[in-house]
């Protein structure tokens, strides 16, 4: 199998020893109605009403949608409008913490009998991508298996990303959470084979869980190479079962699920303790963070501006949720800890290069792992020719950034694809 | 407002830049450049500053009286320069390499949009206008004239491995230089190309850090290789006619130049094998004895539809089944 391109990122793991610790509770806490791909949701209190740990705060009729908990107890001082660091609005739900974090009484573990029941509980905990994308992952896990049969479970442990060592230390501190979680997603969905893939970068976080699944038959633990972006869902199912996801695709079409590995760990502890998805393990880390670089477990909601005051990073020039090659920059530090953020990371001492000229050198076709031509897809971005830009498969960028990191010019390759996208006019709805 | 940067990822670069990669070009063209000096003497050191120094004044007063953005600094006009002055006779005189390096700067280079915009090689333009312009590009002085101490106008000059010819002593047919000579260089030629081992050597440098691409220089090489083996059915002729004249130094330096060959391996491939195939017949059957220039310029001519030909299949892409749903709609 021929290994697909990328490129080679210093990584920068310096937290990865850092054991997780819970964040100091904070003060107040402002969750999003709308944390996950899809519809966002209704609000179901209002200004004033007490809430409890796990408290259902926001739902919705949509399928493609997952409900949102509340993370602390205390009481909801206001319900307002929220601007997401995407770009799109939606109701946030204002919480002041009583310090007492009572768990609401209704919390009980879900009674799961088959798959209805299984993918059911999985939307009730409000899971959502945990590794950065958020796509509901009940949505992927209710194939027909008569359609699209899957028959390989793929669990993304790559963590390519610079920095970032949650999903890290979520394999070291609880291993056995992640293969309950599989186990589970195994038995109910009926997948026969579980592939997780770990980055050759984590030989620790790859021995324990080899040891720790040596009896267990259907799990393997594929060790990925070091080439940024493993983690990436069509790269790292290449490099697990050499299947291409083709264009158009999803990974369904192929047979297989890809879960993130603290997706999968959250699903076993739900089924266990009941307690919906409220906090995310967090590395914080950076160059403009002078103290605590490390993981927490940290309230959803709770406001970067504490985390980097914690972190004693004052004044950073850049603030992203996420690692640095496809992080997304906050705009305001009050902005929340979503169910998708994975790492803070605060840089100051930013140097921006000066972008030149094209000098044609080709290395942003060498890296792309899907094998597109960005310096021809800026051209034809350049010219608005949509026919070339179609025939050049623009709309297969992941937007991994490779492109945009090697090139020697410093065009912003990565994100003129994206713009190209925009010229492409989209299919007509089905309906 | 809280002084935050907002810019679209990726927020990291891997720190080249332009000026990198051509000072990776001209440390990969040095060891060739001194093996030439030491050949042809303080002179040719002297054509090689003099092509550099006003290839770089051309561009800058371009770029001043153009108003352009100052080039200067990314060190492009420098490997110009050099290539250039690796590709003329020691014995040249001063005024041709100025002319040569203003047609490859201004004429070539800045008047069809400066850096990554031309279509032809500056360097290899240049050098077949001064030889189809004057007569002194075709006088070769021999290696180590200068150590009896004659000056350039009246140094001994001696033919090129490949217009010597091989001479015929009655049973065989015997080559004017032995293949240790050729590979180390140690023939009259230009002040760059003749050294062989040198250019293999600052090629397989840029091979190994990355800056150029291994598929042109082995297609050209490997193909003018192939064909010269079967023509002459001979492998020392082969092996001599690889070492000769500029194949090296084009395979290497001026088949890998960016702006003016394919993106593409499979692009950069049929160049290699365009130049070869264009070499060997110009050296067998043309009327001059060298066609390394005049293969890459004819290729850099061709590099845009090659671009179109040879694109890349991206992971996935379906051509068939998306034409088949626009045929359906």
């Amino acid at each position: 199998m021929k290994k697909l391109n990328g490129v080679r990122l210093s990584h920068d793991k310096g937290t990865e020893d850092c054991e997780t610790v819970s964040f100091p509770l904070p003060k107040q806490v402002i969750i999003p109605l709308s944390q996950s791909m899809g519809a966002p949701c209704s609000c179901l209190v209002k200004a004033g009403d007490t809430v409890t740990v796990g408290q259902k705060i926001g739902d919705t009729d949509a399928f493609m949608s997952v409900p949102v908990h509340s993370s602390v107890s205390g009481r909801v001082s206001a319900v307002t409008d929220f601007l997401l660091p995407a770009g799109n609005t939606c109701k946030a739900v204002v919480i002041d913490s009583d310090g007492e974090q009572t768990p609401d009484p209704n919390i009980a573990p879900p009674s799961v009998s088959d798959k209805k029941s299984f993918i059911a509980a999985v939307r009730e905990c409000g899971l959502a991508g945990l590794g950065g994308a958020g796509f509901p992952t009940h949505v992927k896990m209710n194939f027909d298996p008569t359609k699209t049969p899957i028959d390989t479970l793929v669990i993304n442990a790559a963590e390519c990303e610079p920095y970032i060592t949650s999903d890290y230390r979520q394999m070291m501190e609880s291993p056995d959470d992640i293969i309950n979680g599989v186990l589970l997603v195994q038995k109910y969905l009926e997948i026969p084979v579980c592939k997780i893939c770990i980055e050759k970068n984590k030989p620790k976080a790859i021995a324990l869980l080899k040891e720790k699944t040596a009896d267990i038959k259907s799990i393997e633990i594929v060790t990925l190479p070091c080439t940024y972006p493993q983690g990436a869902e069509k790269v790292i199912i290449y490099s697990a079962t050499g299947r291409i996801v083709g264009e158009g695709e999803l990974p369904g079409n192929q047979g297989v699920l890809v879960m993130n590995v603290s997706s999968a760990a959250f699903v076993s502890r739900y089924l266990e303790t009941g307690m919906p998805l409220v906090s995310k393990r967090i590395t914080l880390d950076g160059n403009a963070v002078t103290k605590n670089k490390g993981n927490y477990i940290v309230p959803i909601g709770t406001r970067v501006s504490e985390i980097l005051e914690y972190g004693g990073a004052e004044a950073p020039e850049k603030v992203l949720y996420g690692g640095p090659m496809m992080g997304f920059p906050l705009y305001d530090t009050d902005q929340p800890i979503l169910k998708t953020t994975n790492a803070i990371l605060a840089f100051k001492d930013i140097k921006e290069p000066k972008t030149t000229a094209c000098i044609r050198c080709g290395s942003c076709v060498r890296v792309c792992p899907l094998k597109l031509m960005p310096v021809e897809i800026e051209s034809a971005y350049k010219a608005k020719d949509v026919e070339t830009l179609k025939a050049l498969k623009v709309m297969l960028c992941m937007n991994c950034g490779c492109c945009s990191y090697i090139c020697p010019a410093h065009r912003p390759l990565a994100e003129i694809n994206q713009l190209a996208k925009g010229l492409i006019p989209r299919p007509a709805p089905k309906k | 407002m809280n002084g935050l940067r907002v810019s679209p990822s990726p927020h990291r670069s891997a720190g080249l830049s332009t000026a990198k990669v051509m000072a990776m070009v001209v440390i990969a063209l040095l060891p060739a450049a001194v093996m030439g000096c030491i050949y042809f003497g303080p002179r040719a050191a002297a054509v090689l500053l003099v092509t550099i120094a006003s290839s770089v004044v051309f561009e800058a007063l371009f770029n001043i009286i153009a108003k352009k953005e100052q080039t200067v600094s990314d060190l492009s006009a420098v490997v110009t320069g050099l290539l250039l002055g690796m590709n003329l006779p020691a014995s040249v005189p001063f005024y041709i390499p100025v002319i040569g390096s203003f047609v490859a700067i201004v004429i070539v280079k800045q008047l069809f949009g400066g850096i990554g915009q031309n279509f032809a090689n500056p360097a290899i333009t240049a050098r077949i206008v001064l030889m189809v312009s004057f007569s002194q590009m075709t006088s070769w002085v021999v290696p180590y004239w200068y150590k009896d101490g004659s000056s350039a106008a009246d140094a001994v000059t001696g033919a090129t491995p490949l217009a010597a010819g091989w001479l015929d002593n009655g049973t065989a047919m015997v080559s004017p230089f032995t293949l240790k000579q050729m590979l180390l260089g140690e023939t009259g030629g230009c002040i760059g190309e003749t050294c062989a081992l040198a250019l293999i050597i600052g090629g397989l440098f840029l091979i190994v850090t990355k800056i150029i691409s291994p598929a042109a220089p082995v297609a050209f090489i490997g193909t003018f290789g192939v064909l010269t083996l079967i023509y002459t059915g001979s492998p020392t002729m082969t092996v001599y006619q690889l070492l000769a004249g500029g194949l090296m130094i084009g395979a290497f330096f001026m088949a890998t130049d960016y702006a003016t060959t394919p993106l593409t391996t499979s692009g950069k491939i049929v160049f290699g094998v365009g130049c070869a195939v264009i070499t060997f017949v110009i050296r067998q059957f043309g009327n001059y004895p060298e066609g390394v220039s005049f293969s890459i310029l004819l290729m850099n001519l061709l590099t845009p539809y090659i671009d179109r030909i040879c694109r890349t299949h991206p992971l996935g892409a379906k051509k068939p089944v998306k034409k088949a749903k626009e045929a359906a709609q």
